[in-house]
């Protein structure tokens, strides 16, 4: 039974089931009795300040049962959306915040901002009277481009934060790194956007409202990855109503990337609104509300600087960023460009020292919070792009440098605060040479070349930091909670088990992943467990799922558990076997003894805990339930190459994605099959980032990339299948020895693509999204064309 | 038919609008069709969309709105035997159809191949999109008779968008879904 269930077994998933069949329950599928519609009044300006707000017309149309304004917000004391990591400035000021009210308080500061909301007793009757509110604006000049929105004389968003500049932040030691550039031999200089993104979950986000008057309490239904997180943010500080009165259900969640962390205005609203109206109250985004008011990813713009010796050996590193935040401050927002990114910056190379200034800035776009890596692609863009353009200058062979300046032994404490604990660089780089057929990538170039195409290869040997835990350490960084997990355990009398895990699952397959650690250990088949997730009723606490963590600190937090049930278990057994209890072993389901030729198997035991006739209560309590928290003692280090490889037709800008080699070291891995899943929609999110996709905003702050029409996601027929593979040396700050998958493919493609790209094209001048127009462009500017014309 | 392909001209319905529907007494058309083999009839609103009907009116919510504008895939259902997106037609205008839903797929609890190829090959990770991506790949080995390498399957599956997989394990599943439709003919609609 274990050997095809266990732990790095390649299980079929037990949630499939009801998502081949439709019977999948995800919060649109949710109805309540008596339920109302909520839709929102959004801003069409990007800044603008509000003269009034008529509802007359609207609360006439049919159907319509409330419109609920910000002074309503504010008249009920409802508190503000809170950004949840303090960050400092350079100078030591802590950052510079405006307030962000659920709906706004006299200004709008993007377009879908939240200005009203209409409740009506359905949806249609609802979109009818939100086109009847009649709000008078007075336009304001935008600060829209992250390039010049701190300038003097651009429009200020918030009062709060002169010059729209929320931190100056830096890290690491200047005067090092200043000198070290001053010694260097080369240095290599590079200018780069990472181009702003939106999530596109393909479930749009979603909430019910419920408030039960009868005891005082509100239940929330919502599309989110940690539904402990939003309930303590909308009972501490929004103030909703205290935890024990707040229950909050994520059921089945379609996709997350990171965009359904944050607490968001609508949830908010839905919960007061319901006890404003006495109703449930619903509502569901349309996919244009997902492009405008989702939290948005990236959007930054880097100088970054590479310092060489004579031996070929980097010295230094030094990168200033300028990071949008949007309009507001997201829930997450903060840490993003600051410590989720410049500690990245040393990558998987021994770097003497490093420096690196961030500003935070706010912009009349929408806000800006992590998305699929979130700060760790960007640092690894900076890093894999000035690596390859330095070896580029040098004359070195690309895989051949960053093999010279690898990190060799751990731990290895780099200049911006990590200490990678385990890794072995060089043998996913030799893997993935071998895989990729770097060897022979001169004649295919040859090939491509006879046919009239271009045809380059790109590396990215990426780093990140994940797990986002040990909580002391981003305690001291700036977090507002602990990044620990919990889990309980809960065996019932006929040995089937129930597992609650504050880990939360939207795709990741934690009812498979989290149930076949608990099987194999417990030694009880796979269809004897279940796990329960995503509803503070049942699950105490947890801080759910984001930072590729649910498996090394999510399964940890059950592995110790578990622990704690065979030791329980243990002595029941004793007392049933009547042999000492430390003579009991516990060995695939079977408890046995030294002392006795009689066994138990672990559903006798379970029963023999419950029933209790072998043991007084004053020996030992009924029961078999148990539970933990796990906090690491370090972030976890997910590294490995990727190799790229494109042709480019000269004549039409398509750059075609002819094989892609990925080796990482996730450490041990309980789920292969997931574990490739989860590398291949990596690695196309990234790839959309190189190739596709780019949020675009005009300047008077309209969001022209709004839909799937204007906005390009990947599709089957833009991205090939994978060539993907493993290394493992074990995380040493976990009992399984797991460095997390989650995010590593959208960490490592967009270097791999433009990397591979500028090969193609022989020069380094091209931004992302890499799209067949802008490398149409490109080509024109390749030193083969201008020579040849 | 409705084609699932966005590029595709949408051309009028089997069933054109509003054909044979009776109206209410309340002026609410009165629609009836055949869901997942169950004869089904209601006097609805006449802007009610076929996929709100299914949601809505008949609990069926394993047809999902992902864009409701015609472009994402996630509400891809068969009518008549063929993939349309249900987010984009009126319920009105499949008066007498036949329609099938991700529910009406396995026949005696039995899963239908493809569900089962997308199972065995991880075809799918959140599941929203999932229901619209079986409905298509379905309709897909029906139009084309099988017959489909993989530049084929990622052509065809044009019109559903996935964020989770990358497409990969869905390719896999969709070639190993149409060759076991192939070995059990097992007649789809």
């Amino acid at each position: 039974m274990a050997a095809a269930t266990g732990i790095g077994a390649p299980v079929r998933r037990k949630e499939d089931q009801r998502f081949i069949t439709g019977k999948g329950q995800y919060t649109d599928d949710i109805n309540r009795p008596g339920q109302t519609w909520a839709v929102f009044v959004r801003s069409p300006h990007a800044h603008a300040a509000i003269k009034s707000i008529d509802t007359a017309a609207a609360l006439k149309s049919p159907g319509c049962l409330a419109v609920l304004t910000g002074a309503d917000i504010a008249k009920d004391k409802v508190g503000n959306l809170i950004c949840g990591w303090m960050i400092h400035s350079k100078d030591g000021s802590p950052m510079k915040a405006g307030a962000h009210p659920a709906l706004a308080q006299g200004k709008v500061r993007y377009v879908g901002d939240h200005v009203a909301v209409v409740i009506a007793e359905t949806l249609a009757e609802a979109r009818d009277a939100a086109e009847q509110v009649r709000v008078a604006y007075d336009a304001l000049p935008a600060a829209v481009d992250l390039a010049t929105a701190q300038a003097a004389g651009q429009p200020q968003i918030h009062a709060e934060a002169p010059n729209n500049t929320v931190y100056q932040w830096h890290l690491g030691d200047k005067d090092k790194v200043d000198a070290a550039f001053v010694a260097a031999k080369h240095v290599t200089r590079i200018e780069l956007t990472n181009n702003r993104l939106i999530p596109n979950a393909i479930e749009p986000r979603a909430a019910i409202g419920d408030y039960d008057s009868g005891q005082d309490s509100f239940t929330l239904w919502t599309t989110s990855q940690n539904p402990h997180v939003a309930r303590l943010v909308l009972a501490a500080f929004i103030g909703i109503a205290p935890e024990h009165k707040l229950r909050v259900i994520a059921p089945d969640v379609g996709g997350g990337f990171g965009s359904k962390i944050f607490i968001y205005a609508e949830e908010t609203v839905c919960l007061w609104a319901s006890r404003k109206v006495g109703r449930p109250v619903k509502w569901v985004a349309d996919r244009t509300e997902s492009f405008l008011a989702d939290a948005h990813g990236r959007d930054h713009v880097t100088t970054a600087e590479l310092a060489v010796d004579a031996g070929g050996k980097i010295t230094a590193l030094r990168a200033k960023t300028k990071a949008n935040l949007g309009g507001y401050l997201s829930t997450f927002a903060s840490s993003v460009p600051t410590y989720l990114y410049a500690p990245l910056l040393s990558g998987q190379y021994d770097i003497g020292a490093i420096y690196c200034e961030v500003d935070g800035v706010y912009t009349n776009t929408a806000p800006v919070d992590a998305y699929r890596g979130a700060g760790r692609p960007e640092a690894t863009f900076v890093v894999e792009r000035l690596v390859e353009v330095a070896a580029r200058q040098l004359g070195k062979d690309p895989a051949e440098f960053r093999r010279q300046n690898f990190i060799r032994s751990f731990p290895h404490v780099t200049p911006v605060i990590m200490t990678y604990d385990a890794g072995d660089y060089e043998a996913c780089l030799n893997k993935a040479l071998e895989m990729a057929d770097y060897k022979t990538i001169g004649a295919r170039k040859a090939e491509s070349a006879r046919q009239g195409m271009k045809r380059g290869i790109g590396f990215s040997a990426y780093i990140e930091a994940c797990g986002i835990a040990p909580s002391a350490a981003v305690g001291s960084l700036g977090a507002g909670v602990g990044l620990w997990e919990s889990a309980e355990v809960r065996v019932n009398p006929t040995g089937s088990v129930e597992v609650l895990t504050g880990s939360h699952s939207h795709g990741q397959g934690h009812e498979t992943t989290f149930a076949q650690l608990t099987s194999q250990r417990l030694g009880i088949p796979i269809e004897q467990v279940t796990v329960v997730h995503g509803d503070t009723d049942k699950v105490q606490f947890g801080m759910g799922t984001y930072g590729s963590r649910s498996g090394a600190v999510g399964m940890s937090a059950i592995y110790y558990a578990i622990d704690k049930v065979i030791v329980k278990a243990k002595k029941v057994a004793g007392f049933v076997l009547e042999v000492p209890e430390p003579t009991v072993d516990f060995k695939d389901g079977i408890f046995s003894s030294s002392a006795t030729n009689k066994t138990l198997t672990f559903p006798e035991v379970a029963l023999q805990a419950y029933i209790a006739h072998k043991f007084t209560g004053a020996q030992l309590e009924p029961g078999l339930k148990e539970g933990a928290f796990f906090d690491p003692t370090n972030f976890t280090f997910p590294s490995g190459v990727h190799i790229c490889e494109v042709e480019i037709d000269p004549e039409t800008g398509t750059t075609r994605i002819d094989r892609w080699t990925a080796v990482d070291d996730f450490g041990s891995l309980i789920n292969p099959m997931i574990v490739e899943g989860q590398v291949h929609g990596g690695i196309v999110q990234g790839v959309g980032q190189a190739l596709l996709e780019g949020a675009v905003y005009n300047k008077e702050g309209q969001l022209v990339t709004a839909s799937y029409m204007d906005y390009c996601m990947p599709r089957a027929g833009d991205v090939p299948s994978f060539n993907v593979a493993m290394t493992n040396t074990p995380c040493p700050s976990n009992p399984l020895g797991i460095k997390g998958c989650g995010e590593a493919g959208a960490i490592a493609a967009p270097a791999a693509v433009i990397n591979a790209i500028t090969d193609a094209l022989g020069h380094e001048n091209i931004a992302m999204p890499a799209t067949p127009q802008a490398v149409w462009r490109a080509v024109a500017k390749s030193p083969t064309k201008m020579a040849a014309e | 038919m409705f084609s699932i392909f966005g590029k595709r001209a949408a051309s009028v319905p089997a069933a054109a609008p509003g054909a044979g529907v009776q109206q209410g007494g309340s002026g609410s058309p009165h629609v009836s069709m055949t869901v997942n083999g169950k004869a089904v009839t209601a006097d609805i609103d006449p802007r009610t969309l076929l996929v709100h009907f299914l949601r809505d009116h008949l609990r069926l919510t394993g047809t999902h709105v992902g864009c409701d504008t015609s472009q994402c895939g996630a509400c891809v259902v068969h009518v008549d035997g063929l993939a349309v997106k249900s987010c984009t037609v009126l319920a009105a205008s499949c008066d007498g159809s036949k329609v099938t839903t991700i529910e009406g797929l396995a026949k005696d609890g039995t899963l239908h191949p493809m569900q089962e190829a997308f199972r065995q090959n991880h075809g799918l990770q959140c599941g929203f999109c999932t229901p619209g991506m079986i409905m298509a790949a379905v309709d897909l080995v029906n139009r084309t008779g099988g017959k489909l390498d993989e530049h084929a399957i990622r052509e065809g599956l044009e019109g559903n968008l996935c964020r989770c997989t990358g497409y990969h394990n869905i390719v896999a599943a969709v070639r190993e879904g149409a060759a076991n439709m192939g070995s059990v003919r097992q007649a789809a609609e």
